[in-house]
């Protein structure tokens, strides 16, 4: 039951996206939401999209699963939406409701908010769908080389994402363990009202707590027992080096970005 | 108190491209006062046999009868099927997490709803089937030592006063002193309640020496059932399935090759101390 719960959303299959260097799809999500943020009219979210819908299909990654992420942010789409409709001034007045008054100014400041919004959440969904979470801490790592020299401690940072990543699943297990162990001492942890719901997690936590403590303590001394101290000299298992696949996505991104200050411009 | 399985099937992730069959159609008769062994190689679906035996896991096909009837039925009969059955999980310390050994020990009653007194006693008396002594109680369950974690944690099921008593590996990481306290302690108990016990181990030798039979799990189904001198007798087989006979019959074995005649249905030190003992005086 508890191990349903996903971490990260990796879609596996094997798609040219897929096998990009983790930094360069960084990069280029970083730029595309920039450009998202610059654009502003109906050409230039029509191109965004259609880059985005063209990416999305190379990618392999079934609608459904982008869908997911949208989904859990449906709330907040809803709440913008009415935000923007109900606080937008305007001449062109379609609707009188109290104290509001919808425009059609307002109306179309709504549509490009959530559009906005939806490209934003498939955007950097896509980055994760088709990017280990390894890859990311790795490609992660290496954009915040050049930020080591104003004490961004790049290494150490990737180091825990990696290790906290690689204890998700084992956490979750023990909980499971965990759980399991109280419910065969009579544990109720569904029914009775919230103090009590609260009290039954304290033989859950304390025992959670308690382990994963003693596996940071392992595996710290595991770490220092061959010989770990930090990032200075390390070499990489993985060494990441651009392929071709790589410059042509980076093409791409140019033309994309070009392309839309060209219509910017024109429009 | 008598347990029966029919047909049980359950497959972990079921419906996904992760879905695993741990067991496999299983059927699977225990008759009251019974101690059983079960024993398997690693990932074999013994752990996730006996959760099923007290509803901690649901099947996916299959029901199990506890006294005939399917504990499954009924949702609100869940607490009454965990106090019937008690299962001891691999690694029970890591379970405890009251302030005192006492007040760990009285958690399962608690859940039970029992009154203070009954509490009391019950807790009292499982602490005095492990072996641990008053002076004890009121420590912090974190400052005591492996074994004596192990035992406050099998007495935090005991209190509940199982019909049905299983362990799941009570003896792994423990020393041999440690080890022998503990299975003499479920020995003991189970001539004394008279209660179901199922043993998991991976220990032939202690499986042997206790129960009155064997139950071995292969890839999720049941390979063979029996007293340890059916069981045993097989050692090829259970060789081909990543498992041993006891090492004294390999002894046994040696000796017969080298023109000895001894009995070749010896799975306990204890019996074979007594037959070389014999032997050696016919020799001389
Ligand atoms: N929660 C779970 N989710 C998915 N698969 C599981 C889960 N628990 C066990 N399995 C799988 O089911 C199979 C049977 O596991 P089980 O724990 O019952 O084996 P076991 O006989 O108890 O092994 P061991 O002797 O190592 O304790 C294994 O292949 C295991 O990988
Ligand atoms: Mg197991």
């Amino acid at each position: 039951m508890i191990r349903d719960i996903t971490i990260g959303q990796y879609y596996m299959v094997d798609s040219p996206i897929h096998s990009l260097d983790p930094r360069l799809k960084l990069i280029a999500t970083f730029v595309y939401v920039i450009c998202l943020f610059i654009i502003n009219d109906v050409y230039t979210y029509a191109f965004s999209m259609l880059a985005l819908a063209g990416i999305i299909a190379v990618s392999k990654v079934p609608l459904k699963f982008i869908m997911r992420g949208i989904k859990s942010i449906i709330v907040i789409i809803i709440f913008t939406a009415i935000i923007n409709v109900l606080t937008t001034k305007g001449t062109h007045v379609l609707y009188e409701l109290g104290w509001f008054t919808v425009t059609l100014e307002g109306v179309y400041m709504a549509t490009k908010m959530v559009v906005r919004l939806i490209m934003l959440i498939v955007s950097s969904s896509l980055l994760t769908l088709t990017t280990t979470p390894i890859q990311l801490t790795d490609g992660i790592e290496y954009l915040l080389k050049p930020f080591q020299k104003i004490g961004v401690p790049s290494h150490e940072i990737a180091m825990m994402m990696t290790i906290a990543l690689r204890f998700i699943p084992t956490l979750l297990d023990e909980t499971d363990k965990i759980m399991k162990a109280q419910q065969a001492r009579g544990a109720d942890f569904e029914t009775g009202g919230l103090m009590e719901k609260a009290k039954s997690l304290v033989p859950i936590l304390v025992p959670l707590f308690i382990s994963a403590f003693r596996r940071a303590d392992e595996l710290a001394m595991a770490m220092e027992a061959r010989c770990y101290h930090g990032g200075d000299n390390r070499t990489r298992m993985n060494v990441m080096a651009l392929q071709k696949n790589d410059y042509y996505a980076m093409a791409v991104i140019c033309g994309f970005v070009v392309c839309l200050i060209i219509i910017m411009l024109v429009m | 108190m008598s347990i029966k399985i029919n047909n049980l099937t359950h497959i972990y992730n079921e419906g996904t491209a992760m879905a695993k069959t741990a067991i496999d159609d299983i059927n699977l008769e225990i008759s009251d006062g019974e101690f059983i062994g079960l024993i398997g190689h690693t990932g074999s679906g013994k752990s996730t046999l006996i959760q099923h035996l007290n509803a901690l896991i649901k099947p996916s096909r299959g029901e199990i009868l506890l006294n005939g009837v399917d504990i499954n039925a009924e949702k609100s009969k869940l607490k009454s099927i965990r106090q019937r059955v008690g299962l001891v999980f691999q690694y029970p310390e890591h379970q405890l997490f009251e302030m005192t050994v006492y007040k760990d020990v009285c958690y399962g009653p608690t859940n039970l709803g029992l009154s203070e007194v009954e509490i009391d006693q019950r807790a009292k008396k499982a602490l005095e089937t492990v072996g641990i002594g008053e002076e004890i109680y009121e420590k912090s369950p974190f400052e005591l030592s492996g074994g004596q974690k192990r035992r406050v944690a099998i007495a935090g099921i005991l209190a509940m006063q199982p019909d049905v008593l299983i362990l799941d590996e009570p003896t792994a990481g423990l020393d041999p002193k440690g080890r022998d306290e503990i299975l003499n302690a479920i020995d003991e108990m189970h001539k004394r309640l008279g209660i179901i016990v199922i043993l998991v181990s991976h220990s032939m030798e202690d499986v042997a020496r206790l129960v009155d039979r064997i139950i071995v799990m292969h890839h999720g189904k049941i390979v063979v059932t029996g007293t340890s001198k059916e069981v045993f007798g097989q050692a090829k087989m259970l060789e081909s399935i990543g498992l041993a006979a006891p090492q004294v019959s390999y002894v046994m074995m040696g000796l017969k090759e080298k023109g000895f005649n001894v009995p070749q249905d010896v799975y306990t030190i204890d019996e074979a101390t007594e037959v070389l003992y014999s032997m050696l005086k016919q020799v001389k």
